[in-house]
């Protein structure tokens, strides 16, 4: 399908490889380069919110855990505001101690991967009107990935909003909204949500063309 | 005309490589089965991250010092600069902009690469730069060589640079690779042909860029980046932002 009424086309993508982690997490990489390093702790000690962990792993077609993907994740704070000049609802503050971004990559041992954060809040729909459910979007790419992957984690113990959900309602089969759950757990008395990753297969994620 | 934070207009998925291409053969477990959801922006898909210049440090998109101990690193002294703009032609202020490379050998400085080509102890192989207010980039390094890798057993890579870009929205986020013009490695390559279109394909070649050279020092070349547009907002069914 040509879209050729634009200037100019996007630049294709590429696969990020087996050594995306020099660019973007050199000290997973084995090194230490850079003053400052992205990272997957998205708290800071004035950070407002629940304080959770998400954590999962990727699995591949075979069933493997994919031990090196990238895994990016961006949500909105705790009043669901994003710390961005287009988020422009009314009576939501930003919090200057939260960013919303993390990155991190799946253990080259084990397969996990981990995000310190907090809750998000309720983000207004695209229609300006219907709230979404409390979610946080994911990005990720790897060797074998051509181009990256889009999807979403909901959060289990927000059945309410999550039935009433633009997002996940436009999913046809009610079985595949359930491979966007994050399943909430305690470990050492901290909240965890488990959310894993399938590319392929029965229980294979819904990824979104965005 | 664009909106600063209108919903993008939609991927044309044609000029990307599709996930599943068997030629290159690690896509074939890890390609989705399932169509892709389509999925109209929300405020989710036209946000994301703002990062600013203290968060860089000053030699940070200076690839033959900001690894260097005893020396620079061996190899050809190269300039890559560009400028990031988005399917309507406009620049984009403010990008964040990473690359990571092989050194002059075509070695990666990475726990998991095992090849026999030495590391450089004056060469990390990774930058990073925030575009200027007309979406220019700049980076010096030295041309990366080309390498090995087991996809078929005399599988080579051509000599390239993996580009990471962040847009305004999440839903821009892209990693590419930047491939250097008259290399006959890339016809070759199984990654690079994964892109059907030779065109679109071209477009990640960077081409040498003789006036932006710093005579008797490096030779440059120029790649230019293009983001996903921005359509007029339409908030409540009314047209904003034009």
């Amino acid at each position: 399908m040509k879209h050729s009424i634009n200037k100019l086309e996007e630049t294709p993508s590429q696969t990020a490889g087996p050594y995306v982690h020099i660019g973007l997490l050199p000290h997973q990489a084995g090194f230490d380069i850079f003053a400052n390093n992205f990272s997957n702790d998205l708290l800071r000690p004035d950070t407002k919110g629940e304080r959770i962990t998400i954590e999962g792993m990727v699995f591949d077609g075979s069933g493997a855990p994919i031990r090196d993907m990238l895994v990016e994740l961006w949500q909105a704070n705790a009043e669901g505001r994003y710390h961005h000049p287009a988020d422009r609802q009314q009576g939501k503050a930003i919090d200057p101690g939260f960013r919303g971004w993390g990155r991190t990559g799946t253990d080259f041992a084990t397969g996990l991967y981990t995000f310190e954060t907090i809750k998000p809040g309720s983000v207004v729909g695209r229609s300006g009107t219907k709230p979404m459910a409390p979610h946080v979007s994911l990005w990720m790419v790897s060797r074998g990935l051509n181009i990256g992957l889009s999807t979403r984690m909901y959060f289990d113990d927000e059945s309410e909003a999550n039935a009433a959900d633009p997002v996940l309602n436009l999913i046809e089969q009610p079985t595949r909204r359930k491979t966007l759950l994050g399943h909430r757990g305690t470990r050492d008395g901290k909240t965890v949500y488990r959310f894993d990753i399938h590319l392929q297969g029965a229980h294979e994620t819904v990824f979104f063309d965005v | 005309m664009a909106d600063e934070y209108g919903e993008f207009y939609q991927r044309n998925r044609d000029i990307h490589p599709p996930a599943l291409t068997p030629t290159y053969k690690t896509s074939v477990l890890r390609s989705p089965r399932i169509p892709l959801w389509s999925l109209q922006n929300s405020l989710s898909e036209v946000t994301g991250p703002v990062f600013t210049p203290d968060e860089l440090g000053p030699l940070d998109h200076d690839l033959i010092k900001n690894y260097a101990h005893t020396g620079d690193p061996v190899g050809e002294r190269t300039i890559i600069h560009g400028q990031v703009l988005d399917e309507d032609a406009r620049p984009q202020a403010g990008v964040l902009v990473e690359i990571w490379q092989a050194n002059a050998g075509g070695r990666y400085r990475h726990v998991n690469d095992r090849y026999f080509a030495p590391i450089d102890p004056n060469f990390g192989g990774c930058g990073r730069t925030l575009t200027d207010s007309e979406g220019r980039y700049w980076f010096r390094t030295v041309k990366p060589g080309v390498y090995p890798f087991r996809n078929y057993i005399n599988s080579w890579r051509p000599a390239h640079v993996h580009f990471s870009i962040f847009g305004s929205g999440f839903a821009q986020r892209l990693i590419t690779q930047m491939y250097f013009e008259g290399d006959p490695m890339i016809k070759h390559d199984a990654i690079a042909q994964t892109i059907a279109d030779p065109a679109a394909l071209d477009r990640l070649v960077a081409k040498l860029d003789l006036n932006a050279s710093i005579p008797l020092d490096s030779v440059a070349y120029r790649f230019d980046i293009v983001l996903r547009g921005r359509r007029a907002t339409m908030f409540e069914n009314k047209l904003q932002g034009n």
